[in-house]
């Protein structure tokens, strides 16, 4: 399993307690400026780290073959920003398809791994259920023992999945963390609620659709979010189980086009458009789609796990 | 009512025939919810359990598994008689482990510990948001990253070649790829890896450190005394955790930079299986090795949590 879950214990909010203007307790004592200092230039260089590298992909990729040639490759500050690459590559072509496909992948297996998951974790958070406990284990299980590459590849291939789509999909429907920490959720909800709904005559479903999920729409988004920005990243197993270049998603064509550095013709790119725009431009294009989507969740995301939702994953 | 009260969930019923009945017709909606995730599991998590069989057979592709000749644990040699390409990847797998625990694992601690001690909860905020945000790209976006900046014909070295500076190289230089792949995961990871002990800092009651203030100690021997105890147990868990992945380091991160450096300076075990057996063709030898590999692992975590255990600590689960 990888750990693109947090492991967020919950946070407990701090006690307001006197202090300076600063938002500093009085009892911390003044500040010292050495520690601060090194502290402020550290926590810097580690944003700039970050930050720098995008502006100037972000800068290239709208940059025009003048200027990439004046800088002698990369533009940190771009002057007249054009469009040309954007144009070039989302205009048909291998990156707009493989964007299409990267699109549907993500979309439809989100979907479905919620589905499953919910399902799954909401029949394992009914106390007593027929099953639940041999099942529980069993999903518990799958995070300690991983059945290996090869088993895997063999499996895919004997369901007929091999260069199919769903070879994207299925295998990496269920997380078992994901199931767990949404089990927990579950668990939380006032048994009351749904014992009064049963009294009125609903059954297990119309208390999942009627109570459980409008209750749950906090983590069934952060998980949602969590399994999509998976889908969108894939790449391992598009490399092992989809041999056509035009069933490629992104990232393979990112890999080729970008860390390969296999220049991209005319008839890669768009027809009919007979100047290119500079490879490097384009490159740094083809890296901007495909970082885009994760920027544009990860607002979203970040809301959720530094308010420390994900509770009881370490329960146990 | 259900949770704790019913008498299904609280005694364990007799098993009587007609009560496993009444209960499947209680649970059948639930069970029917149930399904779908219950079969994929089945389907891609035991299935190719079993699949591990053809590590003790000669399988070729054109056969099924059941048809292909059972050969007991000659697929093994490669591992027992120490074939040169597998040694080079345990040995380089090993190698990494120990620099990734060494100088990556410490690092989210020491981050997480500076960023407490940020007053203002807006630039803390910030801050978090921007170290995050490299968790969340793909492999492939990390890789190319690098190759941009720190590459040849990269960022950096342009700037260095128009001031007649000297140029560096650490992409495609096989003798400092474990000098690059640790700084990716540093760059990726060491922002996120704070999350889980910042929750454990957050936790700490604050009288404490007033307390130990009043006392005079300062802020050293408060983060000494005070906030390291209370992270211990996350600690330690997150290290019983690595230790599980001892023999998994970046497969996805490696085979993208394998070309440039070679198979010598690169491969690791996850690569070996991957070009041993997918790609070479040798399905029996590979699926040997992941299979050693999937069983160590968890001795690994099962030893490491006894370890635990020993020294009064939680660890992953206890008993």
């Amino acid at each position: 399993m990888t750990t693109t879950s947090p492991l967020g214990l919950g946070t407990k909010p701090r006690k307001a307690r006197p202090s300076t203007s600063t938002g500093r307790p009085v009892w911390m004592g003044p500040p010292n400026r050495v520690l601060t200092a090194m502290r402020g230039l550290i926590l810097t260089i580690g944003c700039a780290a970050v930050i720098l590298p995008f502006l100037a992909v972000v800068s290239t990729s709208l940059a025009t073959q003048a200027e990439v040639t004046e800088n002698g490759g990369f533009v940190l500050l771009v002057r007249e920003p054009s469009l040309a690459s954007y144009q070039a590559i989302l205009s048909g072509g291998v990156v707009t398809r493989a964007l299409v496909i990267s699109i549907l992948v993500t979309v439809v297996g989100t979907l479905l791994s919620l589905a499953c998951t919910i399902g799954l974790a909401y029949a394992l958070s009914r106390p007593g259920s027929l099953g639940s406990r041999p099942i529980l284990l069993a999903v518990l299980f799958t995070m300690l023992f991983s059945p290996g590459m090869i088993p895997m590849y063999l499996v895919v291939k004997q369901l007929g999945l091999l260069d199919n789509l769903f070879a994207l999909i299925l295998p990496v429907l269920i997380n078992a963390f994901n199931v767990i920490v949404m089990r927990e959720f579950f668990l939380d909800i006032p048994d009351e609620l749904m014992e009064s709904a049963r009294i009125d005559g609903a059954n297990d479903l119309t208390i999942l659709a009627r109570i459980v999920l409008p209750l749950s729409k906090a983590v069934i988004s952060v998980i949602g979010l969590f399994y999509a920005v998976g889908y969108w990243n894939a790449f391992f197993n598009a490399l092992l189980y989809i041999s056509s270049p035009e069933k490629w998603p992104l990232q393979l064509v990112l890999r080729t086009y970008v860390v390969n550095e296999t220049p991209m013709g005319v008839d890669q790119v768009s027809a009919g458009s007979d100047s290119l725009p500079p490879q490097l431009s384009i490159q740094m294009a083809i890296l901007v789609i495909s970082v885009v989507p994760i920027l544009l969740v990860y607002p979203f995301l970040q809301k959720h796990f530094t308010k420390g939702l994900m509770i009881g994953a370490v329960k146990g | 009512m259900r949770k704790g009260s019913s008498p299904a969930a609280t005694t364990r019923p007799a098993r009587r025939p007609g009560q496993t009945l009444a209960r499947w017709r209680r649970d059948r909606l639930l069970l029917l919810l149930a399904t779908p995730g219950v079969l994929v599991v089945l389907l891609f998590h035991y299935l190719p359990l079993l699949g591990n069989v053809i590590a003790f057979k000669g399988y070729l592709p054109f056969l099924t598994i059941s048809e292909s000749p059972w050969v007991g644990w000659d697929n093994f040699e490669v591992i027992f008689s120490g074939d040169p390409l597998f040694l080079n990847a345990l040995t380089n797998t090993l190698i990494i482990t120990l620099i990734q625990v060494l100088f990556v694992f410490p690092l989210p601690l020491a981050l997480a510990l500076l960023l407490n001690e940020v007053i203002s909860e807006r630039l803390k905020r910030i801050v978090q948001s921007v170290l995050y945000m490299p968790h969340f790209l793909s492999w492939v976006i990390v890789v190319a990253l690098f190759q941009q900046i720190l590459g040849n014909a990269g960022m950096v070295n342009t700037l260095l070649r128009e001031h007649d500076m000297t140029t560096f190289s650490i992409i495609g230089v096989p003798e400092l790829f474990e000098v690059l792949i640790t700084s990716q995961v540093i760059w990726k990871d060491t922002g996120w890896g704070t999350i889980i002990f910042l929750a454990a800092i957050s936790r700490v009651d604050t009288s404490l450190y007033e307390a130990a203030a009043m006392d005079g100690a300062g802020a050293l021997r408060r983060m000494w005394h005070v906030t390291l105890p209370a992270i211990r147990s996350v600690f330690i868990l997150l290290l019983i955790l690595r230790l599980g992945d001892a023999l998994t380091v970046g497969f996805e991160q490696i085979i993208l930079q394998q070309g440039a450096v070679g198979a010598t300076a690169s491969e690791v075990l996850d690569t070996y299986v991957y070009n041993h057996g997918i790609v070479g063709g040798n399905w029996g030898q590979a699926a040997a090795v992941g299979l050693t590999k999937g069983v160590i692992s968890v001795l690994l975590v099962l030893g490491a949590n006894k370890l635990a255990h020993k020294f009064g600590e939680r660890g992953v689960y206890h008993k």
